[in-house]
């Protein structure tokens, strides 16, 4: 009898199940703990218990949440962030672990450190205390969000408990437009599931669309898939993903053996998921979200929904709230909405090819309203700046900062003013995240820049024709 | 962690979708060391108006609704963020049960890690409950032992994940548990070194290996 066809996720997780209970709960082996300035909490509970941490190299930590973008290398004027980025390196010191500090050249968010470094590979377990730990899914890794107490655990044991997600395939076929990128994909895939949509799942994402994705392009995916409330995004190993990894300086040295045994990660052909959802990429356009939940995302050329129209009350009153803390009206065409601002970075959207994209749109345009480009690590803002890039946003009146998760959560102090209307490549348009009272719309780096240039939300296709996107 | 039966207590509706953790706790507040006590923070933008007074018609502000130790939302309760903080915010605000048609994964666990109930009850259950409240309605009986929830005449049976049923019947904590099983995980790795020496990261501190 031969073995029944797996899933990638099926192979991920039984290759880390140290046991498994009868009441479902298994034990997993954590390949990878990042942890973050945020995870102070979980710190602190291994301090109460006076305990050490179990497996030191398999932790390593980045500072992204609390770093300034303004002034490196001066002292941190605000006293609440610099006690956060001290502390960060006083557990990592204290327990003996890896940490890329602020002034480390290292230095970025860590969802784009740790594929730059070659610290995420295909078939690891991965966890941090963030949600957007769904990002290294996109090399075949079950990589997820934890919370504090979880932290802890890992940090005691290397081991969480854990029951397996259902499955979900998410299969996207053909070639997408001109102008149209993984942000689009995302957004589209979900507005379809809903911001709830994939609660309890793991998405896997599969089609000849996400398999011509770059890893850039296949991180964007994976990372939004907590927006539809899945527990992870995965898509299956391949040429790509192997190249994305050579000569990375955490990558294994026999990075061809270890390719071998990647080989065997992607599903069976056969294997059985728990729910399928396809998409047509001719079918997507440049997206944009106009609401406070990622879920109320439409193609930029749409108009707002109109609540006196919608038969479902629940469906009406989330719409009429959404239209309300937005600042907007019913049927107001979306390509009509002014900007008050945008915001290219986060680890969503800040990484070399995210950057490029939005150079082309901006390079030889001024902007008409203020914005703030972030890149995603301390080496791409690097290359970024190798490559002419950062000439392009200065002239075209934005700023170039350093790395850090900067606008997306402001926790940094970079803030949106009350009521301000932010054109955004970030991950979540809820009510006050850039900042109480802000407004957000999420959309890709050539949409934002776009927007940049127009001073409204705009299709980025016509401010493209002509130049290499 | 306490132990949770039976809750009979106050309820506030919060009629509400999408209640995502940004809201729950906004990220201003979360450099706070918890001993500071993170009641306060709870759904602090929603509370307070512009001008930072509280808001009289927000549910939780409500004079009858004082003490709640239930809050009753809508579908995609504690989505977004992996804040445990947001979950401390109810804790620390008096709160010991969530009931909602459904919850953000993250948030679940974290929630039982700190001793509050997700309970999972069908869309119209919750919108009866919310009726109910809004009515003037106002205690509320939690039973995690027979996983109902009764208020006035009503009665419904709410679903939680029956690890963490047992979990916060008993107020266990997963480090004593995990810490017992510790020959098994060290057996673990060490045939896991052999299987997978990809995986594994070299010792020490370097920035490089």
């Amino acid at each position: 009898m031969g073995e029944a066809p797996r899933t990638l996720l099926d192979k991920l997780w039984d290759a880390h199940a140290i046991l498994t209970r009868e009441d479902g709960q298994a034990l997993l082996w954590i390949d990878r703990h990042f942890f973050h300035e945020g995870s102070h909490h979980g710190f602190n509970q291994l301090k109460a218990r006076n305990a050490p941490v179990a497996r030191p190299a398999l932790n390593v930590g980045v500072a992204d949440h609390y770093v300034p973008t303004r002034g490196r290398g001066g002292p941190i004027a605000d006293e609440g962030v610099r006690r956060m980025v001290d502390q960060i390196s006083d557990n990592a010191a204290r327990h003996g672990l890896r940490l890329f500090g602020l002034g480390s050249p290292g230095q970025g968010i860590v969802h784009v450190v740790g594929p730059e470094q070659g610290l995420t590979l295909p078939g690891l377990t991965i966890v941090c205390g963030d949600s957007h730990t769904s990002t290294h899914g996109a090399f075949g890794a079950l990589a997820f969000g934890i919370g504090a107490s979880e932290v802890a655990h890992v940090l005691m044991t290397q081991t969480l408990w854990q029951r397996r997600p259902k499955r979900m395939r998410v299969t996207v076929e053909g070639a997408l437009l001109p102008g149209i990128g993984a942000k689009d994909v995302a957004l589209s895939i979900i507005a379809r599931l809903g911001a709830d949509g994939g609660q309890g799942h793991a998405l896997e994402y599969a089609g000849s669309t996400i398999r011509a994705l770059s890893m850039e392009g296949r991180l964007t995916l994976c990372n939004l898939s907590i927006e539809c409330g899945a527990r992870c995004g995965m898509v299956a190993p391949d040429e790509t993903t192997v190249r994305f990894l050579r000569g990375r300086p955490f990558a294994p040295a026999d990075l061809d053996r270890a390719a071998e045994a990647w080989a065997a990660l992607p599903s069976d052909p056969g294997a059985a998921f728990d729910r399928e959802v396809s998409l047509d990429a001719a079918e997507i356009a440049p997206v944009v979200t106009w609401g406070v939940t990622p879920e109320d995302a439409l193609p930029v050329t749409a108009s707002l929904p109109d609540p006196d129209r919608t038969a479902d009350a629940a469906r009406a009153a989330q719409i009429r709230d959404s239209l309300d803390y937005m600042g907007l009206r019913a049927g107001q065409r979306l390509s009509d909405i002014a900007v008050d601002r945008v915001f290219i970075g986060s680890c969503t959207n800040s990484r070399i090819e995210d950057l490029r994209a939005a150079a082309a749109v901006l390079a030889g345009r001024r902007a008409r309203v203020p914005g703030l480009v972030s890149p995603g690590s301390t080496p791409v803002k690097r290359q970024a700046e190798e490559e002419g890039l950062d000439r392009i946003f200065i002239d075209a009146g934005l700023e170039w900062v350093d790395s850090g998760c900067s606008m997306c959560v402001g926790m940094n102090g970079d803030l949106l003013a009350p009521g301000e209307r932010c054109a955004s490549t970030t991950n979540r348009s809820f009510k006050g995240r850039q900042g109480k009272g802000s407004r957000t719309h999420l959309m890709s780096p050539a949409m934002a820049a776009a927007a940049a240039v127009t001073g409204h939300l705009t299709d980025v296709r016509p401010l493209l024709e002509g130049r290499a996107a | 962690m306490t132990p949770f039966r039976v809750l009979t207590a106050t309820a506030c509706p919060l009629p509400v979708v999408n209640v995502d953790t940004d809201q729950l706790i906004p990220a201003r507040f979360m450099s706070r060391p918890r001993s500071a006590g993170y009641g306060d923070f709870l759904l602090h933008d929603l509370r307070a108006g512009p001008d930072g007074a509280p808001r009289p018609d927000f549910p939780l502000n409500r004079p009858e609704r004082a003490g709640a130790g239930i809050l009753v939302a809508r579908r995609n309760f504690g989505s977004g963020s992996s804040r445990e903080a947001a979950a401390y915010a109810l804790v620390d605000g008096g709160f010991r049960c969530v009931i909602a048609p459904s919850f953000g994964d993250i948030f679940s666990s974290n929630a039982v890690n700190n001793g509050l109930l997700p309970a999972r009850l069908e869309e119209a259950a919750v919108e009866a409950l919310l009726a109910w409240l809004e009515a003037g309605g106002r205690e509320v009986t939690v039973d995690l032992e027979a996983l109902t929830v009764a208020a006035g005449e009503g009665r419904w049976t709410f679903a939680v994940d029956p690890v963490w049923r047992t979990k916060l019947l008993n107020g266990w904590s997963d480090v004593d548990l995990t810490l017992s099983h510790a020959a098994a995980i060290e057996a673990f790795a060490e045939a896991d070194r052999g299987r997978r020496p990809w995986a594994w990261l070299p010792e020490g501190t370097a920035a490089r290996p």
